[in-house]
């Protein structure tokens, strides 16, 4: 039947979804907005993504693809190969095995989740750039970019969610 | 049936999840090797990250174009609303450029005509390229900029970036299509200056903050606040005399310079080879085939 080979390419495009959502968030964060003091503090949104996606749908998102998106922000971003990578890892980690405390709570509570997760990470990128440096480095920068996660968080959750809606349901 | 089903489900939850974090754990370890790998040699993985931002680059190309445009429109509507004391400003500034500027012909023929008598070699011979700022750092301990000027163009590693104001930095990796700017301001950036007036020499050194520090500073060198900071020229990566930045502060946290060019603005950045073979840019086999050709 010709349809089903339609059908079977919309499944696989919706399937693909949130991996290349996030693909695209990590370009989209490297945008120069030229404003002062952006860059230093530009909101994480493959971290977003992550959160999202391991919480609410990880059949869609599994870790290898995790893994990818962490080492293209990685190469893309200038940091050190595998830094993201590891970090992402763990926040999946950690996004999956709660998944269950967090099904139909309210978004404040995801939110409030997505907050700890942030500062998890904040301290993982200092401690991961201190390493680097072999010195203690100002944390201050790292914990910016926590509180600008933060801030952003309702705005990509929301697009999220409206994405979602379209794919198909977990089985 | 349904006992059945049950069975299965009880064998295959904990094996399925049995697998999962068998992934979780070789994916993590992965990475964790990645990062010891490139903390013991940055260069391993070069070829790939370039290969990576080669093919990212017409992406971000096209990405970054707005916002370009909408910032050049907010810059313009801002500037129109200073215009008349601009004109004022910029008046008041020709005159004292053509000043500036008597005075600077009359020292290129002096200089031209002293340089004459000593037979000095010109050694300045730059070569450059203005390419667009396609990518900022995304990343709290990175200050870097992408800029979709590559090899292709005569880009290579250790040419020197710069604005009109002044240094910004120098690239640190060279694609086909695209190059990274590694920024004063980071981490990783170490540029040997001079105080310009007095002439003492210093490192200037990155520790993420958006004023570099000025390091290794000789305890008479009389640096004060207003000082002029220019490249050294030792190392052999930039000419000596290309203008940085001026002492901000003198403090418990060292020296700061604030720096004349602001990467964050900028749109456009020039990739200027000097035509100078520093210590820096080489990688060890060309040095060694350096001293080979020497002998």
């Amino acid at each position: 039947m010709k349809s089903s080979v339609w059908q079977y390419l919309d499944l696989a495009t919706r399937k693909l979804t949130p991996f290349l959502l996030s693909l695209a968030l990590v370009m989209l964060n490297l945008m120069p907005l030229h404003l002062p003091g952006y860059a230093a503090i530009s909101p994480n949104f493959a971290l977003m993504a992550v959160y999202y996606w391991a919480l609410h749908c990880p059949s869609l998102f599994p870790s290898g693809a995790v893994f990818v998106i962490g080492l293209m922000q990685d190469i893309l971003s200038g940091s050190p190969v595998g830094k993201n990578a590891a970090i992402l890892i763990i926040v999946y980690i950690i996004a999956v095995s709660q998944a269950r405390f967090f099904y139909a709570k309210s978004f404040l509570v995801v939110w409030w989740g997505f907050l700890m997760v942030s500062l998890g990470v904040a301290t993982m990128e200092w401690f991961v750039a201190s390493i680097f440096a072999a010195r203690l480095l100002v944390p201050e920068p790292a914990f910016y970019e926590c509180a600008m996660n933060v801030a952003a968080y309702p705005i990509f959750g929301w697009l999220f969610v409206l994405v979602h809606r379209t794919l198909p349901r977990e089985e | 049936m349904k006992e059945e089903l049950g069975t299965v489900v009880r064998v295959a939850t904990p094996m399925r999840s049995l697998a999962q974090r068998f992934a979780f754990l070789i994916l993590f370890s992965g990475a964790i090797a990645l990062l010891i790998i490139e903390r013991t040699d940055p260069r391993i993985f070069e070829q790939a990250r370039m290969g990576v931002i080669d093919a990212a680059t017409p992406v971000l190309d096209v990405i970054s174009r707005p916002v370009a445009s909408a910032s050049d429109l907010i810059q313009e509507v801002r500037e129109l609303t200073s215009l008349r004391a601009t004109n004022v400003a910029l008046k008041a500034e020709n005159d004292r450029l053509l000043r500036w500027q008597h005075a600077a012909r009359t020292l290129l023929v002096e200089n031209g005509q002293l340089r004459e008598l000593l037979n000095f070699v010109d050694d300045t011979a730059t070569h450059s390229v203005t390419g667009r700022v396609i990518g900022d750092s995304g990343g709290p301990f990175v200050r870097s900029l992408l800029v979709n000027a590559g090899t292709r163009i005569g880009v290579d590693r250790g040419h020197a970036a710069v604005s009109g104001e002044g240094l910004l930095g120098r690239v640190a990796f060279a694609g086909e299509s695209a190059s990274r700017v590694l920024l004063l301001s980071d981490l990783n950036s170490r540029i040997p200056v001079l105080v310009e007036d007095t002439r003492a020499r210093a490192v200037l050194a990155g520790d993420n903050n958006r004023r570099p520090r000025l390091a290794f500073v000789s305890a008479d060198a009389r640096v004060k606040v207003g000082s002029r900071i220019v490249t050294s020229g030792l190392g052999g990566m930039f000419p000596t005399g290309l203008p940085i930045g001026i002492v901000s502060e003198i403090g418990d946290a060292g020296i700061r310079i604030e720096t004349f060019a602001s990467p964050e603005r900028l749109e456009f950045i020039r990739l200027v080879d000097y035509g100078l073979k520093g210590v820096i840019s080489l990688t060890d086999g060309e040095i060694t085939r350096g001293v080979d050709r020497k002998r």
